[in-house]
C-alpha cells in the first residue's frame, strides 16, 4: 500500500537544557509553589492564592468521568524551567537554539504578514512579546501573565481567577498553583484590534510540565481575535500541560479565540478554559486538537446579560493511542441569549473521540436559543466515537436543538475520487479536509494552509 | 491504438454472480452504445473496467492497448485514460467543486493556467450556472445538473475512453440533443462505451457498434443494421 509522507520534523526537534537558567527536579509539594512564587518576586495575594490552590489540588481525586488519567505521575512531572534570563522584543535577542525553534515553526514571517502581535513562551516563560506600536499607543496590553502582575496589578486583581475558581477542578487548581508564563489581553473601550494577536507555546524537555494562564478582557465595544498554537517533540515520557483561560466580554464586545493544539502524543493537554460574556457580547470559541494522547478540554461560555451570544465551533482528530475527549458548555443565565455549537471529530486507526456537552437554561432567562450539532467520522472498526449531550433546561421559553451524526469514510466516495486520478491517501484527505471546512473557513487565510497541512500530518496511517 | 479489450470477463458481488462471460471491446475515435434491462450487469460493467473494489473479478481479462488493466489500482487506470462518468454522481460536503477540478486536472492532464477560463467555456456550452463551482461536489445539483457535470468532466479531462453510465436518464430532450452534439465531437479523439436503456439517444448519435447485454451476458452484438433494427423496432423485442 501507499505509504504517507509523515513529516512531523518540523516540530520534533530537541534542545539541549544544558544552559536552562533554572531547571527545578521532578516532583511537586507547597515548597515547589512557594519557590515559583518566590523566584517571580509575587506579592503576597498571589502567593497566597497558589498555596491556597495547591490545598484544593491535593484534595481533589483525578477525575474519572472522562479520558484515562491514571497513569499520570504527578511526581514525575518538571513544575519550572527557565531557558534565558531575559525576556526580549528582538528576535535576535534570543539564545541561537531558541530563535531557531520559532524560525522552524514560521513564527516571525507570519508576524511580519498578518499579526498585531507575537508572544512566544518557551518551557515556562515567555521568551518573546511584541505589539504592534499604533495598538500600544491606543492602550492595547498584550504581554504575559507574569509582568501584567507586576505592571498591572489593579486590573489583574479584578478578573484574575474569576472566571475559574482555583477550586473548579482538579487541573485548575494545579495550574493556579504552579501556573507560570500565558498571555494578559486588555483591549479598551472601543479599540478594535485589526488582525490577530498570537501566542506561541513550545515544550522542549522532557518530563516538562507547561502551566499557562492567559486572561483576555475585552472592554465595552473592542474586538479582539487571538490565536493559540502549540508543539512539542516527541518523548517517551509524558509531560503535562494544564492552562487555565479566562475570557471577560464586556458590553457590545467581540472576542474570538483559535487554537490550534498539536501536542506530540505524548502530552496529557488538561485544559480549562471559560468565558463571561456580558450584554450584547459576542464570545467564540474556535477549537482544533490534533494532537497530545489525551486531551480533556471543554471551553465554555457563561451568557451573563441579555443579547449575550456563542459560538464554539471544534475539531477533533484522533489517531492511534489518543484519546480527545472534548466538548463545550454554553449556560444561559440571562434572557435573550443564544449558543451555537459545532462539533467535528475524526478518529482513526484505534483513536478515540469523545463529545461531551452541556447545554444550561436558567429559570428565568427566556428567549434562549441554543442550537448543537456534532459529526463524527470514523475510520475502521477498531476506532471509537461517543456524544455526550447533557442538557438541563430550566425555561420553558427557550429554543434547543441537537443534531448528531456518526458516518463511515464513504467508499464510494472515494471510489469516485479516485476515478478522477487521486490516490487513495489524497483522495482521504480531500474528504477529511471535506468535512471539517466549516472549520477552515472561521481561519485566517495564512492559517488555513498551515492548519490543512498539520491535518494532513496527523492523518498518518490513514491509509493502511 | 488506445482500445479497450474484455475478454471473457466474470464477476460477482457479495458472492452473487453478476457478469458470466462478457467479451467487448471500444476503439478511439468509436461509439459503443450498450444497451439491456435495468440489473442487466451494465453498470456493473462500467465499474469492474474503472476498478471499483466492491465487484470481485473471478475469470476473463480487461486489457488496454495490451496491459492488463485489472492489476492497476483506480487512479493508476484514470491515468492511462479510462474514465466512468457516474450513473449516481456522490455527493462530498465540504469538498469545493471548483477546488476538485483543478485538483482532478492536474492528477490527469496536468497543471494548465487557463483552466479557469476552460471551465467556464465549456459550463457554458453546458448550460451550467458558474455558482456551482462555488458549492460542494454534486450537493445541490438536480438530477440532470449532475449528469451535465460529469460530461463536463469528460470534455475538460479528455480522456481516451469514456464510459458514460447512463448519463442521458434525467436529462431533458434538449439536453439530451446536446450531449449527442458533444460526444459526437469528442469522439474523435475518445472513445465511447455508452450505456443506455433507453433508444431516444439513438436519434442523436451514430453508434459504430451496438451491443445488448442480458443477466450477465451480450446477446446480441452488431453494427449499423443492429442499430437500424432497435431504432425501428425498440430493443424490446431483441431481449
Amino acid at each position: 500500500m501507499e505509504k504517507i509522507e509523515f513529516d512531523y520534523s518540523k516540530y520534533d526537534f530537541k534542545n539541549s537544557t544544558a544552559k536552562y537558567k533554572i531547571l527545578f527536579n521532578e516532583g511537586l509539594s507547597e515548597e515547589v509553589v512557594r519557590k515559583i512564587s518566590k523566584l517571580k518576586n509575587e506579592p503576597e495575594w498571589m502567593t497566597e492564592f497558589r498555596t491556597n490552590a495547591y490545598k484544593f489540588f491535593v484534595k481533589r481525586p483525578v477525575p474519572e468521568w472522562g479520558a484515562d488519567l491514571s497513569k499520570i505521575n504527578f511526581e514525575n512531572i518538571t513544575y519550572f524551567a527557565r531557558a534565558t534570563d531575559k525576556k526580549t522584543n528582538n528576535w535576535n535577542d534570543l539564545p541561537d537554539d531558541i530563535r531557531e525553534t520559532y524560525d522552524k515553526l514560521g513564527i516571525p514571517e507570519a508576524e511580519k504578514k498578518s499579526l498585531s502581535g507575537v508572544e512566544v513562551m518557551y518551557e515556562s516563560e515567555v521568551v518573546y512579546n511584541s505589539i504592534k506600536k499604533d495598538l500600544e499607543e491606543l492602550g492595547v496590553i498584550f504581554c504575559d501573565t507574569d509582568t501584567a502582575i507586576r505592571e498591572y496589578p489593579e486590573i489583574v486583581k479584578k478578573y484574575f481567577g474569576k472566571v475559574i475558581s482555583p477550586n473548579d477542578n482538579k487541573f485548575a487548581a494545579l495550574n493556579s498553583a504552579v501556573w507560570s508564563g500565558g498571555s494578559f489581553i486588555y483591549v479598551p473601550k472601543g479599540v478594535k484590534v485589526p488582525m490577530p494577536l498570537q501566542a506561541y507555546f513550545r515544550i522542549n524537555a522532557a518530563n516538562m510540565g507547561q502551566f499557562e494562564r492567559t486572561l483576555i478582557i475585552a472592554d465595552e465595544g473592542a474586538d479582539v481575535t487571538y490565536i493559540e498554537g502549540c508543539t512539542a517533540p516527541v518523548y517517551s515520557k509524558d509531560s503535562l500541560h494544564a492552562a487555565v483561560v479566562e475570557v471577560i466580554a464586556h458590553k457590545n464586545a467581540h472576542v474570538k479565540y483559535i487554537t490550534v493544539q498539536n501536542w506530540s502524543s505524548d502530552v496529557y493537554n488538561l485544559v480549562t478554559k471559560r468565558a463571561f460574556a456580558y450584554e450584547n457580547s459576542f464570545v467564540e470559541w474556535i477549537d482544533a486538537n490534533m494532537g497530545s494522547k489525551v486531551t480533556e478540554k471543554y471551553p465554555s461560555v457563561y451568557l451573563m446579560e441579555p443579547g449575550a451570544k456563542s459560538n464554539v465551533l471544534s475539531v477533533a482528530l484522533a489517531n492511534k493511542g489518543q484519546h480527545q475527549d472534548t466538548g463545550t458548555k454554553a449556560v444561559h443565565l440571562a434572557p435573550n441569549t443564544s449558543s451555537v455549537i459545532r462539533s467535528k471529530s475524526i478518529c482513526l486507526n484505534g483513536g478515540r473521540t469523545t463529545y461531551r456537552g452541556l447545554v444550561k437554561v436558567k429559570k428565568g432567562a427566556t428567549d434562549v436559543k441554543s442550537s448543537t450539532r456534532c459529526d463524527a467520522l470514523i475510520f475502521d472498526d477498531i476506532s471509537r466515537t461517543d456524544t455526550y449531550p447533557y442538557m438541563e433546561i430550566d425555561e420553558e421559553e427557550s429554543t434547543i436543538s441537537h443534531e448528531a451524526s456518526v458516518g463511515k469514510i464513504g467508499d464510494e466516495q472515494l471510489f469516485y475520487l479516485e476515478s478522477r486520478g487521486l490516490s487513495e491517501l489524497e483522495a482521504i484527505n480531500m474528504i477529511v479536509l471535506g468535512f471539517i471546512a466549516e472549520f477552515v473557513d472561521e481561519l485566517p487565510i495564512e492559517f488555513a494552509v498551515e492548519f490543512n497541512r498539520l491535518i494532513k500530518i496527523n492523518m498518518e496511517g490513514a491509509v493502511g | 491504438m488506445e482500445q479497450i479489450d474484455i475478454k471473457g470477463l466474470e464477476v460477482s458481488v457479495n458472492g452473487k454472480k453478476v457478469l458470466n462471460g462478457v467479451d467487448l471491446s471500444v476503439q478511439k475515435g468509436k461509439i459503443h452504445v450498450l444497451m439491456g434491462p435495468n440489473g442487466s450487469g451494465k453498470s456493473t460493467l462500467a465499474n469492474v473496467i474503472m476498478g471499483n473494489p466492491k465487484y470481485a473479478v473471478n475469470a476473463g481479462s480487461i486489457e488496454f492497448d495490451g496491459e492488463d488493466v485489472l492489476k492497476l489500482k483506480v487512479n493508476e487506470r484514470a491515468k492511462k485514460g479510462i474514465f466512468l462518468a457516474f450513473q449516481e454522481p456522490v455527493e462530498i460536503s465540504g469538498v469545493n467543486t471548483m477546488n476538485f477540478l483543478v485538483t482532478a486536472h492536474t492528477n490527469l492532464r496536468g497543471k494548465n493556467p487557463e483552466l479557469r477560463k476552460e471551465i467556464m467555456k465549456k459550463m457554458g456550452e453546458l448550460n451550467l450556472s458558474e455558482l456551482f463551482l462555488k458549492r460542494s461536489l454534486n450537493e445541490g445539483f438536480s438530477g440532470g445538473e449532475k449528469k451535465r457535470f460529469e460530461l463536463l468532466q469528460v470534455m475538460l479531462l479528455k480522456p481516451k475512453i469514456a464510459i458514460l453510465d447512463e448519463i442521458d436518464s434525467g436529462m431533458d430532450i434538449d439536453s439530451v440533443r446536446m450531449l449527442g452534439e458533444i460526444t459526437k465531437k469528442l469522439s474523435e479523439d475518445t472513445g465511447f462505451l455508452m450505456i443506455t436503456h433507453n433508444d431516444h439517444i439513438l436519434d442523436h448519435i451514430k453508434p459504430d457498434m451496438v451491443s445488448i447485454m442480458k443477466d450477465g451476458k451480450i446477446i446480441r452484438s452488431g453494427d449499423y443494421q443492429l442499430i437500424e433494427q432497435i431504432k425501428k423496432e425498440g430493443y424490446g423485442k431483441l431481449i
